[in-house]
């Protein structure tokens, strides 16, 4: 088994997971109305803890801590895209986001079902219910605000606009693609587009919205090598706060 | 500037003499029943409302509102507005119920006469 490999495919996954967790906690209190926010905010609570079982996996792999790994890291030291570190912005954008990531999330666990990496292959089987729902509430959201006033419209088209070329950051491509691919354990990034594609292309279209043009299609890179934005250092240290003030502590 | 102990407000750059502007009133959402079953061929119960703008959003809700703790298997929502309902003006059409205890299982004293039965023939039992 290619340790270092399964590595880099848990840590993008474990930390994409944790920062949109985080992110769409930040929702929490401020939702549009009590019923969302309460869902919204549970299906934080989901990723989170999707992260924390692949941070587990990794402590068995020999990685730090979960806590440890989570909290003590700097930005530059993080594997997520840098898509899902952006601020929430406001809902139109949060739900875009929403979309785009957990269809390319649920898709991504469902190809590691079959997965020869047996601890990932039972996370994958273990939460793909939680990830069905996730996915369902954004279809549901999108084509809903698709499909309502003309300012929901227009704003749910520029937030799909805005959102696009991070979106294709998602699927940057690691340096062992074709040792996951050839020890069956991750069919690779590519692959994981094109079925992306494939899912989201018809509720775009159910909600009255359009794919930007292939011309302008440019995926904004570096996140799964440590290249961020500004704002995921401002993240991880908001997040860590509690915990780096006393690493040691036991809760 | 507001600087709060929640960073996601001094994030927001509100100044202190921000005059709070009255929400606009919203088009409120309708209100949906909801009912859980817990298992397959259970009778589905009354848990609680939501609001929401349509069916499917309710359902949506509902499942956060009313599943996420403890098992459930199914989730039913109906618009709150197409149940029919009974007058609390028209209660007094329930008043005589307790005195009707013949009606209820425990209204007959049938141990009395189990025990009455046993004791009559207590030789040939």
């Amino acid at each position: 088994m290619n340790t270092i490999a399964i590595k880099e495919l848990l840590y993008k996954m474990a930390d994409d997971l944790l920062i949109m967790g985080h992110r769409n906690s930040e929702w929490t209190g401020l939702g549009p109305v009590i019923e969302e926010d309460i869902a919204f905010s549970s299906m934080a609570q989901d990723k989170i803890g999707q992260a924390g079982a692949l941070f587990e996996i990794l402590h068995q792999l020999g990685e730090n801590e979960p806590d440890t790994v989570a909290f003590m890291r700097d930005a530059n030291k993080m594997h997520c895209s840098q898509f899902v570190e952006l601020p929430n912005g406001e809902y139109d954008f949060s739900m875009i986001r929403h979309f785009l990531y957990d269809h390319a999330d649920q898709l991504r666990f469902e190809m590691l079902v079959n997965s020869s990496f047996e601890p990932l292959a039972q996370v994958a089987k273990k939460i793909k219910g939680e990830l069905k729902y996730h996915v369902f509430h954004a279809n549901t959201w999108v084509v809903k605000l698709g499909n309502g006033t003309e300012e929901s419209k227009a704003r749910m088209q520029t937030a799909l606009n805005e959102s696009w070329n991070y979106a294709l950051g998602m699927f940057e491509t690691g340096d062992f693609e074709k040792e996951l691919q050839s020890e069956n354990i991750f069919e690779g990034e590519e692959a994981l587009k094109t079925r992306w594609m494939a899912n989201i292309t018809p509720f775009i279209e159910k909600a009255n919205l359009k794919v930007p043009d292939q011309s302008t299609w440019a995926p904004i890179l570096g996140g799964r090598k440590g290249y961020h934005t500004e704002y995921l250092q401002q993240l991880v240290e908001e997040m860590g706060e509690v915990f780096r003030l006393d690493p040691t502590a036991q809760w | 500037m507001i600087k709060s102990l929640d960073p996601r407000i001094t994030r927001e750059q509100i100044e202190l003499n921000n005059p709070i502007n009255p929400l606009a009133d919203m088009d409120q959402w309708e209100t949906y029943e909801v009912f859980h079953q817990k298992k397959r061929g259970d009778q589905h119960e009354h848990v609680g409302i939501v609001h929401a703008p349509n069916l499917e959003m309710a359902l949506l809700f509902s499942k956060e509102q009313f599943g996420r703790r403890g098992i459930s298997v199914n989730i039913w929502v109906v618009k709150t507005s197409n149940v029919f309902a009974s007058d609390y003006d028209d209660a007094d059409i329930f008043e005589t119920v307790p005195d009707k205890q013949y009606r209820e299982a425990g209204g007959y004293k049938v141990m009395e006469m189990i025990n009455k039965y046993k004791k009559e023939n207590k030789k040939i039992i």
